[in-house]
């Protein structure tokens, strides 16, 4: 770790007097290639950011020239991999104090080199202020760029591009947060932006929005009043008095003018009828406390009444707040939301937002990289590279909370295909992937922290196996160890850190962990292996499939995929046990779990579907024993096939460019397979997504144009982390599967049932 | 933000129960008003207790008209004595005894349409020229100089109206002016109550004794009148407000008759302009030459404390209030949290009033009466030149729908769309008292005035951030002058500012920010209402030029002219004067 200490010689050393120690190379990650400068400096924290590329080992599979000739040679793998660098592009973000600016511009002057930038653009009320200090220290012009039209662009950038970016507050909910599902139409919306002052912006496209309004009293009132008030001089003092203070001891009450009769009137005594409309009198003393939250409550109150007033006058409901009033501050989101609630009667909702730190800084940085496009991608939140929502517990002293957040980062990589929702989804508003909030769900939570903390061990041994020629490997899966184990503790102690807290956001944390530490795809030996076994099975599995009567068949085939779905070595029971398993287990007999085979069975008498969208789950036996049979039927019928696999790897689920090579190779063994594919009645596409689980509504545009094309009529989602974990109650516009087996004993007893328990569930919707 | 529309019928006279909404003057966060109902309190005045021996302290009788004496300060401290005064016989003539059935009646609404004006059922006979309305104007000019306009209007509209065919009881009791200029298009807003026309000619009797006889019979046969005194009360959360109706037209006779208390409290309150410590009475706004009740008299503006209230309530007890069998009709939320301490210390049943109620109908009627001859409305012109800028007079004629602005301790918005149709559409916690309050704890001031002045002195924009202050110039991106205020009290943030600015500069921004704040959300009500008036009216205005002036050119710059701002003379009195109104209604509905 290097340190970074500013050097306080500067002209102005009264506030860079201050050396930090801090692992700069932690921070400004990447600058090697960095590239479009953009900097937002606020009243106390300055956010950067900057475009870079990323040089990552990626697993290739290749297949051999000689596909299909040897599959006979037992211990010939199938194909080979091999690791190669890919460059993929990174939006850095990073939070920190102005204290800081002037060390920070230095190191990055330092490891700033074969840039080819010119200009920094740069935004937010002190960018005229450090203007000359950055263009001496950088080289580069800054280009002004105006404050609310970054802010603007980066709210639109973050509701687009982040799950669970937006939030409610719930004062008595634990946590406090309460994520939303990304809307896939955001606007039109207010923006209430609550600086030094306060900004209501109405916007209704990408381009085009509105100040509809504004007031002068805002964050610069409560801080300045409450400055003269209590003689606190910082803002989050100034809060953490207000948390402590009592308004109605300042305030007239309703109760204060009509006395006990409020009751019998109906009105709420507690009611403010006039702010500090109690110290109107010399002759008594007001605490530092009260006084403070008696302001507190004036503004919010005010802002959250204008705010409502507009609202109403535009016809909106959704209402983002913003602003250093706002940000991470639970007691003036609490205020804010109490007033909003209360003035709209609880028809406008008050939304805050994860990253609203950082719009500044996005929306000047796409300023300046229109050229790239930045908007023609989709975007995902890089869970290692980025530090989360801070806690923000208004039992926190300001010392210990501000120290949390000196700084502050926020990764995002760039998809290089577009995502959006599955055409087939019933309702996308209201689609919410994940079966359990853990958020919400504190016994849920424990036990799979506990759960991931367990495997910890397990998935860094893996890494390690998976490069036995690199002399850093265990260094590397230390160094991920580490990582992923500090992760998991901020998520005991903030569930809400990075938005709704999921078994899926804990298995992509810990993908883009490994990922961070280059192992790419810790299983792509042990996939090769496990394929080159299933190829060889395939042609007896198929015949002996063949041999049975058609009703006989068709159970068969579903027993082969939950079969083939059992072999994870994702999932703890599995592995640890190694557990091995003929495709012919005799895993419990029906009822299963979830059975509604006999309906499915009812409908494969029916008339053939037409299409079919087949999401895969497990390399090897899996995908080439269970899904491939299955598939095969179905193109018998006449039903045409999308096979989707992932993108990337994640644990040894089958990706796409493995699943090209599979069924090419079962082409070679199955005329069935090879006409369909040439005739293109077999599609093998990618999801789009590297996770071991399934988020419908961040689909490869590609698939999602392929579904309407072919107007599939058929989902089937196979294995636990897409049919269970994620998808379990989505609901589908066309007929649908979810199967797997349940290789969890904790989450099979939540569900009813045992340890490898089967979940059958065929669904039609509603006519 | 909806609130609750309801019809008030408190004018409908309909006796029983009335819908009440329940309004908090000042309460911002108004969401809570429930429809409440609230059984009238229709005290007998006959029944009343204390008819017997009267206890009365003698409240510094009148000793001419000394000023600046001040009362009820000391107890039992020499100024004040203790007097038995025997039984007053003349007591029960002032007592009328009820009429039943008058007030029952609604007037249907087409008849207010009509502009038919109708007068009660004991009124004076017709008189000439009546019903021979068309092409005439039907009253004397609004604003006529030296003319006693709160009589003239009443009486013109009174003779003018007088049916031949009676039309039953009107509820509403403010007189109402008829259209300007003889113009038939715009109908009158308020029909006339009974009481208030002038009253028939006596017939012409030789001896004094007689004529008074005739009269007290011609009273009792008329129509049932409250006892004297005739109070109004409005016990807001800071100030209590009190009209008080002296009648002038007091007889030998009935001065005689007068009992010992009710004279002491007349001459007590008219002959001086402060009360105790506290209280004070707002001379310049009297009413003179006033008729109501079918009694000519002035009417009186007082102001104290509503921390004196408990002391106000002493006295009561002490000058024996309750004897007189008076009705306090009182309003404000005062009215609610006094009323016990009003019957167990001085025997006093409070009749409570819907704040709201009170407030439009007493603003519609100082309107309808004007001010001594001049108009009680007005606006600025040329609000955004401030070398321009002068006060004009507004005529509100046709005021409907107006938004009304409430700024006492709090801030109340009503949308009124007729004389009882209106809802309270917000409020805010950001009022009068804040400022005040904010005042007292920046600069360690002690009263409203202080506070003003000091404010009247400083200058804001070093306690402000302006925009300006931030970009250099305009924020032409959003069209923001450069000179609008960006932050109130945004200058405080820094250590250096905080200490070289003045107290005049934090009470000036303190008077500023809370203004322009009110300002910005009563323009945002008028958008959301369309409506296009904003009369602004409360004791936060009172001597306080500044604020009418920020709230003139605050509608009009940010509405680009759309929206005008409206003030008027009497500006926290409304309450206090609908209370006094709902006094003569009561005895009328009995």
């Amino acid at each position: 770790m290097a340190e970074c200490g500013a050097s306080g010689s500067g002209s102005s050393g009264d506030s860079l007097d201050k050396s930090i120690t801090l692992p700069p190379d932690e921070i400004f990650r990447n600058l090697e290639n960095a590239k479009r400068f953009a900097i937002d400096i606020g009243g106390s924290l300055t956010k950067l950011a900057y475009y870079s590329t990323v040089q990552h080992k990626v697993a290739k599979v290749r297949s051999f020239d000689h596909a299909g000739k040897d599959t006979e040679r037992d211990h010939e793998p199938p194909y080979e991999i091999s690791v190669q660098e890919e460059i993929t592009a990174r939006l850095h973000f990073i939070k920190f104090e102005n204290t800081y600016i002037e060390a920070c511009l230095d190191f990055i002057k330092d490891h700033l080199v074969n840039t080819e930038t010119k200009v920094i653009q740069a935004t937010g009320g002190g960018a005229y202020k450090f203007k000359d200090l950055i263009e001496e220290k950088l080289q580069l012009k800054v280009d002004k760029e105006d404050v609310m039209t970054c802010l603007i662009k980066g709210c639109n950038f973050v509701l687009k591009n982040i799950p669970h970016e937006a939030f409610v507050y719930q004062k008595d909910a634990d946590p406090e947060f309460r994520f939303q599902t990304n809307h896939p139409h955001i606007f039109p919306y207010l923006l209430v932006n609550i600086g030094s002052g306060v900004s209501i912006v109405k916007v209704e496209t990408e381009d085009r929005f509105e100040w509809v309004g504004g007031s002068s009293i805002g964050g610069g009132t409560f801080w300045g009043l409450g400055a003269l008030l209590t003689k606190t001089k910082k803002f989050d003092e100034l809060l953490h008095l207000a948390s402590r203070g009592q308004h109605s001891n300042v305030d007239m009450l309703v109760r204060d003018v009509y006395g006990g009769a409020h009751q019998t009137l109906g009105l709420s005594g507690n009611l403010i009828a006039s702010s500090f409309g109690k110290s109107a009198t010399a002759d008594q003393e007001f605490s530092k406390e009260d006084m403070a939250k008696s302001l507190l409550h004036m503004i919010s109150n005010d802002i959250g009444q204008l705010a409502c007033l507009h609202a109403r006058l535009h016809s909106l409901d959704r209402v983002y707040f913003g602003g250093f009033f706002i940000r991470g501050h639970p007691v003036t989101m609490r205020t804010i939301t109490y007033s909003i609630n209360f003035f709209s009667k609880g028809e406008v909702q008050a939304l805050f937002l994860r990253h609203e730190g950082y719009l500044g800084a996005i929306g000047a940085f796409l300023k300046g990289a229109e050229q790239d496009n930045p908007n023609q991608y989709s975007w995902g939140e890089n869970y290692a590279g980025s530090s989360g929502l801070m806690s923000t517990s208004p039992e926190l002293g300001p010392a210990q909370r501000a120290r949390s957040g000196t700084f502050d980062l926020l990764e995002m990589d760039r998809l290089e295909r577009p995502l959006v929702n599955l055409p087939l989804l019933l309702d996308p508003p209201s689609y919410v992937p994940d079966t359990v909030d853990l958020t919400d769900d504190a016994l849920a939570r424990k036990y799979w922290l506990t759960c991931f903390e367990e495997a910890l061990d397990g998935v860094v041994k893996r890494a390690v196996a998976s490069q036995p020629d690199s002399v850093d490997a265990a260094e590397r899966a230390e160094k991920f160890r580490q990582k992923y184990w500090n992760k998991l503790q901020t998520l005991r102690q903030q569930p809400f850190a990075y938005g709704t807290l999921t078994v899926r956001s804990l298995l992509d944390t810990r993908e883009h962990c490994l990922n961070e530490f280059n192992f790419p795809d810790p299983y792509s030996k042990v996939k090769q292996r496990e394929n080159g076994v299933a190829l060889r099975c395939f042609p007896g599995v198929v015949r002996s499939l063949d041999a049975l009567g058609w009703e006989e068949r068709q159970l068969a085939l579903v027993k082969g995929l939950l079969a083939g779905n059992v072999f994870d070595w994702g999932a703890r029971a599995v592995s640890d046990t190694g557990l091995i398993l003929c495709p012919s287990l005799s895993f419990s007999e029906r009822p299963w779990l979830v059975d509604s085979y006999s309906k499915w069975l009812q409908r494969l008498k029916g008339p053939p579907h037409k299409c079919a969208l087949i999401f895969a789950d497990n390399s090897g036996i899996d995908i080439i024993l269970g899904v491939f049979p299955f598939v095969r039927e179905l193109l018998l019928r006449g039903t045409e096939v999308i096979l989707a696999c992932n993108s990337g790897p994640a644990l040894n689920d089958v990706t796409h460019s493995e699943s090209l090579i599979v069924a090419e190779r079962i082409a070679g063994m199955d005329p069935v397979v090879h006409s369909a594919l040439r005739e293109e009645r077999l599609l093998l596409v990618q999801t789009g997504s590297s996770s071991p689980c399934l988020d419908l509504s961040r689909l490869d545009k590609g698939l999602a144009a392929l579904v309407r094309e072919r107007g599939a009529d058929l989902v089937v989602i196979e294995g636990m982390g897409r049919a269970v974990h994620t998808n379990y109650h989505a609901a589908l516009r066309c007929e649908s599967l979810k199967l797997a087996v349940v290789k969890n004993a904790w989450l099979a007893e939540r569900l009813g049932g045992r340890l490898f328990s089967v979940i059958f569930k065929y669904e039609v919707p509603a006519e | 933000m909806v609130a609750h529309a309801y019809n008030s019928n408190t004018l409908g006279g309909q006796g029983g129960r009335i819908d009440w909404a329940c309004s908090v003057e000042g309460t911002s966060l108004g969401g809570e008003e429930a429809a409440f109902e609230v059984a009238r309190v229709c005290g007998d005045p006959l029944s009343a207790p204390g008819a017997g021996v009267l206890q009365a302290g003698a409240v510094g009788p009148a000793r001419g008209g000394q000023g600046e004496k001040k009362v009820g300060e000391s107890e039992g401290g020499g100024e004040e004595r203790r007097v038995r005064h025997p039984q007053a016989p003349a007591l029960r003539l002032l007592n009328r005894k009820p009429q039943g059935g008058s007030g029952e009646i609604k007037t249907p609404e087409n008849d207010l349409q009509r502009g038919r004006l109708s007068r009660g059922l004991h009124a004076a006979p017709p008189a000439p020229g009546m019903g021979d309305r068309g092409g005439q104007p039907e009253r004397s000019a609004p604003y006529s100089p030296g003319a006693p306009v709160g009589t003239s209007a009443a009486a013109v509209n009174g003779l003018m109206h007088n049916g031949f065919h009676p039309p039953p009881i009107q509820p509403p009791l403010v007189c109402s002016r008829g259209p300007v200029g003889g113009s038939d298009a715009a109908p009158p807003r308020l029909p006339l109550l009974p009481e208030l026309q002038p009253q028939p000619l006596l017939p012409q009797h030789d001896s004094p004794a007689k004529k008074c006889r005739l009269r007290r019979r011609m009273d009792s046969g008329r129509k049932n009148r409250p006892p004297f005194p005739w109070f109004g009360m409005d016990i807001g959360g800071t100030l209590v407000k009190l009209v008080y109706f002296e009648p002038k037209d007091i007889t030998a006779e009935e001065e005689q008759e007068e009992v010992e208390n009710l004279k002491s409290i007349r001459k007590y309150l008219t002959s001086n302009t402060a009360y105790g410590k506290t209280g004070i009475r707002d001379v310049h706004l009297e009413l003179k030459n006033l008729t109501m009740c079918g009694r000519k008299g002035n009417l009186h503006f007082i102001r104290f404390p509503s921390c004196a209230m408990h002391r106000f309530i002493q006295m009561g007890s002490e000058k024996n209030f309750s004897s007189l069998h008076t009705t306090l009709c009182a309003t404000g939320g005062g009215a609610f949290k006094f009323e016990e301490d009003f019957r167990m210390i001085a025997d006093l049943q409070l009749h409570k009033l819907d704040e709201l109620d009170c407030l439009i109908q007493g603003l519609l009627y100082v309107d309808s009466v004007g001010f001594n001859g001049k108009p009680e409305c007005y606006y600025f012109e040329n609000p955004t030149n401030p070398e321009l800028c002068q006060k004009k007079p507004y005529c509100l004629d046709n005021p409907y729908p107006m938004l009304l602005v409430n700024m006492g301790s709090g801030v109340s918005i009503l949308a009124v769309y007729s004389k009882d149709n209106y809802k309270r559409v917000t409020g805010t916690s950001l009022g009068g008292g804040t400022f005040l309050g904010l005042c007292c704890l920046l600069t360690g001031c002690e009263t409203f005035e202080e506070a003003l002045e000091m404010a009247a002195k400083g200058d804001s924009t070093n306690v402000d951030k302006l925009v300006k202050d931030i970009y250099g110039g305009d924020y032409e991106r959003f069209g923001l002058q450069g000179s609008a205020v960006a932050s109130s009290f945004g200058n405080m943030m820094s250590k250096e500012k905080r200490d070289s600015i003045s107290k005049e500069d934090l009470a000036r921004a303190t008077l500023v920010t809370i203004t322009n704040n009110i300002g910005s959300i009563a323009r945002m009500c008028a958008l959301n209402e369309n409506i296009d008036r904003v009369v602004f009216v409360g004791n936060f205005l009172r001597i306080n030029m500044v604020s009418m002036k920020l709230l003139a050119y605050a509608m009009d710059f940010w509405s680009k002219g759309q929206l005008k701002a409206l003030f008027l003379e009497h500006e926290g009195y409304f309450g206090a004067v609908g209370a006094l109104l709902e006094l003569f209604k009561m005895t009328d509905d009995k």
